[in-house]
Order: C-alpha cells, then structure tokens, then sequence
C-alpha cells in the first residue's frame, strides 16, 4: 500500500508537471498527426485497401509517437535534475519504475485515444470497437513497460535520442507483431476466439516485460 | 554517525577517491574543502547511496552502505548543487510531492513551517522554475530536510550566489546546524567552510590530507594549510 502510494505520487507529479507544460504531449500528438497523414497520402489510399495497410500504419505510428515521449520521459528528470531526487527516497526503486512507467501508459493512451478518431476518418475504418481497444491497451501497455525500462538505460547515453528506438525496437517487435496481426484480424471481423491467441501471446509478452523490468531496474539506475 | 575507512572510487582507469578516512560524529558540522576534482561531490554522492563505492567500508548511523540503502536513505537529506526541484511545479507542490515520497506526516503542517523557514511565503504558489538561484537553493534545502533527517550532506551550496543570497543561506545553515543535524558541507571556498564548521578536512587528489578542528584554526593558518596541501 505504501509502495502503491509512492507510485501515484510519481504519476501525480508527472501529470501535473505534463499539463503545466504540454510539451512532451504536444510533441507526440503533431508527430502522430504528421505520421498518419503521410502515411495517408503517401499510400494514395483506395477505400477498400484501407483496412489492409491500417494495423501496420496505426501501430507504426502508435510506436514512433510512443517513442518519443518516452524518450522525454526520463531525458526531462535527468536535464533538471530531479532524477537524483528520486533516487535519494527511501523507497524501493522499481516503485519509481512503476511510477514512470504508468505515467508513460496514461500520456501515450491519451495520445491514442486522440488519433483514433482522426485515423477512423482518414481511413474510412470504424476503429471504436472493445476488441480493438482492448487490443491497443494490451500492445501499449508492453511498450510502456519494456520502453520505461529501456529508456532509463538510454538517458545515460550521450546519443540518447538516438539509443532508445536502437534498444527498444527490436525487443519491442513481438508485441507489435502480435497487436498487428490482432488488430488486422478485428477489423477484418473475425470472432475474438480466432484471434485469442494474439491477445494471450500480448497478456504473456506485458507480464515477462513488466516482471523482468521490476527486477532489473535497480540495476539500471544504480550508480 | 559516519564511519568511513579506506573508501575507493574509480571511473574507469581515473580514481576520484584514493583509500578516504574520515569519522563524524553526531551532532557534529564537518566542511570539507578542496579543489575541483578534488573527490568531494563523489565522497558526498556516496554517502547519499547515488553512487555505489569501488572499495571501502561506509557505515551512516550504524548501517552499512552496501545493505542498508533504504534505511540510510531515510537518515540523510541532499543538498546537490543542482536543486533537484520540479521546475514546472509550485515550491508548495514540490514540498509536498518529496514529503509524500519520504512519508512525511502530518505534511501540511511541515511544508508550511519550512515554507516560512525559508522564507519563500510570498512565492509559494510560483513554479520552482520562476525562483532566483539563491530561493531554488532554500528552496533546496527545504526539500532535503521535509523529513527531519538527522543527517545533512550539502554539495557546494554557496555556487553561484551573489552576497545577499549567501548571506541567507548562511543563517539558514546556522539555523538548521543547530537544531542537533549531522552536516557534512563540501566547499571551495575556505572563508565560507570555516564559518559554521566544528571541523575542516582538507581533500584533495581523492584523498583527506589535513583535518583540524575550528578552534584550533584561524584562516590564516586554513589558507597556509590548503596551499601547500594542494600545491604537493
């Protein structure tokens, strides 16, 4: 219960800091924005080809938006500062983890629950469905938890720019992988049964990354 | 209150401290002066757990630095010479989010004594970011002591002041110094590291070279010490 109250704290801080500014959330949006459209006209899209090039486009464009908050995330805590801040509680160090990580989850959610409906109108496709959305919270929730992870390696870095989508992409593909072939087969129509196994294949990829993160976080971050 | 004997710390191939020494005792204000790249910010780093040591025996309060990260974490406040605020955060916002990190309660009452203490009333409700270099420094100190520790590291704490700024910061370090804290305080400047001490140590090239105690110190004789240390 304390840890839990130490993790709201860290996720309360980074909202409030997030709304005062905007600036990492502003960022991710026009990028995202800029993404579908180019994506949009650079296909020169034809209404029944749409739904062929929409998982792939809806989940690039999930996951380069995605890092590139993450890379502020921590790259903001490091530049003022405040990382030290942190570390000098006396708390265990994953709560810090955790606490990043789901303030990730709710900025790059919000960024998704944003582009939705622009990418539904751009490309003809009812997206507003529970399969899909349940789909999009498992494959971010894998982002935020191995991308939180990777990015506190990055920080340290002197390209770290650069260094995180290096890190993140290619552990980061299974989970892509499997939101892809999940969201293609819910807006093909399929019964969810059919598509079960990507939903678990995404639930068992969110744990290992969550429980593998938890552990080796302290590592991380140590001096 | 801290036991440190033969304590190493390499960045690769350059050493920062060379086997430190040192023992302070409870109640005690220890300045430790030296030169840049002298080992103070990573001596003092150390102490706070955000730097692990190569070598050595640290112990705070008894405890370990090795296994009792967390404990000893509860035990010291850490005056960086960056502030380690929440620039887009309000001072009372910061205070409040350190103190529910360091389970500070009743927390309201704290951050309102500090506030005043610092003498920050009037800015309050201004983002950190908005303070001058000297209130982001009281500012700082404020945050390092939020849950009373009994022990108190302050890294260079004058950088970067003007006069008026220093003079602040002085009386505030005299006000908490006697309020029984353990401080160790590292800075360049000898005038400022004699004033509130009991003792000085003198580090350079990673290792303490001179102690003495204030009273057995002028700063004639602290200078005529530094000089030829550093000069060696």
């Amino acid at each position: 219960m304390n840890s839990l109250n130490k993790v709201l704290t860290i996720v309360w801080k980074d909202v409030i800091a997030e709304l005062r500014t905007k600036e990492m959330f502003s960022s991710m949006f026009v990028f995202a924005l800029l993404l579908i459209v180019i994506f949009n006209f650079s296909f020169e899209l034809r209404i029944e080809k749409a739904a062929e090039v929409a998982p792939g486009v809806l989940w690039v464009t999930f996951t380069f938006a995605g890092t590139l908050g993450l890379n502020r995330s921590l790259s903001l805590e490091v530049e003022q500062g405040s990382l030290d801040g942190l570390l000098l509680a006396p708390m265990e160090r994953s709560a810090i983890y955790f606490g990043k990580m789901v303030g990730n989850l709710i900025f790059i959610s919000a960024i998704e629950a944003l582009m939705l409906p622009i990418f539904s109108a751009l490309f003809d496709l009812n997206l507003i469905r529970p399969a899909l959305l349940l789909t999009i919270f498992l494959g971010t929730l894998g982002f935020a938890a191995v991308g939180t992870l990777l990015s506190a390696m990055a920080v340290n870095t002197r390209a770290r720019e650069v260094m995180l989508p290096v890190l993140l992409f290619p552990i980061i593909l299974p989970v892509v992988i499997s939101a892809v072939k999940a969201t293609a087969g819910i807006l093909d129509g399929l019964p969810l049964a059919d598509l079960a196994h990507w939903l678990r294949f995404l639930i068992g990829f969110d744990i290992i990354f969550l429980v593998v993160s938890y552990m080796t976080f302290d590592y991380v971050v140590e001096g | 209150m801290i036991q440190i004997q033969g304590l190493v710390r390499s960045f690769g191939h350059t050493y920062a401290l060379q086997g430190v020494d040192l023992e302070v005792a409870e109640g005690e204000f220890l300045t430790i002066v030296g030169p840049n790249g002298a080992g103070k910010t990573t001596l003092l780093r150390i102490l706070a757990t955000l730097l692990k040591p190569t070598s050595g025996l640290v112990r705070i309060d008894g405890l370990d630095l090795g296994s009792g990260g967390t404990e000893i974490r509860r035990r010291i406040g850490f005056v960086s010479h960056r502030p380690l605020l929440y620039g887009n955060l309000t001072v009372e916002e910061n205070l409040h989010f350190y103190g529910r990190i360091y389970d500070v309660h009743p927390l309201e009452e704290r951050v309102e004594m500090l506030v005043n203490l610092v003498g920050l009333e009037g800015r309050r409700h201004d983002p950190a970011r908005t303070l001058s270099r000297g209130m982001q420094n009281r500012l700082s100190i404020a945050r390092a002591i939020i849950h009373a520790p009994p022990l108190l590291l302050l890294d260079e704490p004058y950088t970067g002041l003007d006069q008026r700024a220093t003079e602040m910061l002085r009386q505030l370090l005299q006000d908490i110094s006697t309020e029984s804290h353990t401080v160790v305080m590292t800075t360049h400047n000898l005038e400022r590291g004699l004033e509130l001490c009991d003792r000085l140590a003198i580090l350079t090239g990673g290792r303490i070279v001179h102690q003495a105690e204030k009273a057995s110190l002028t700063l004639a004789d602290l200078r005529q010490a530094y000089w030829r240390h550093v000069e060696e």
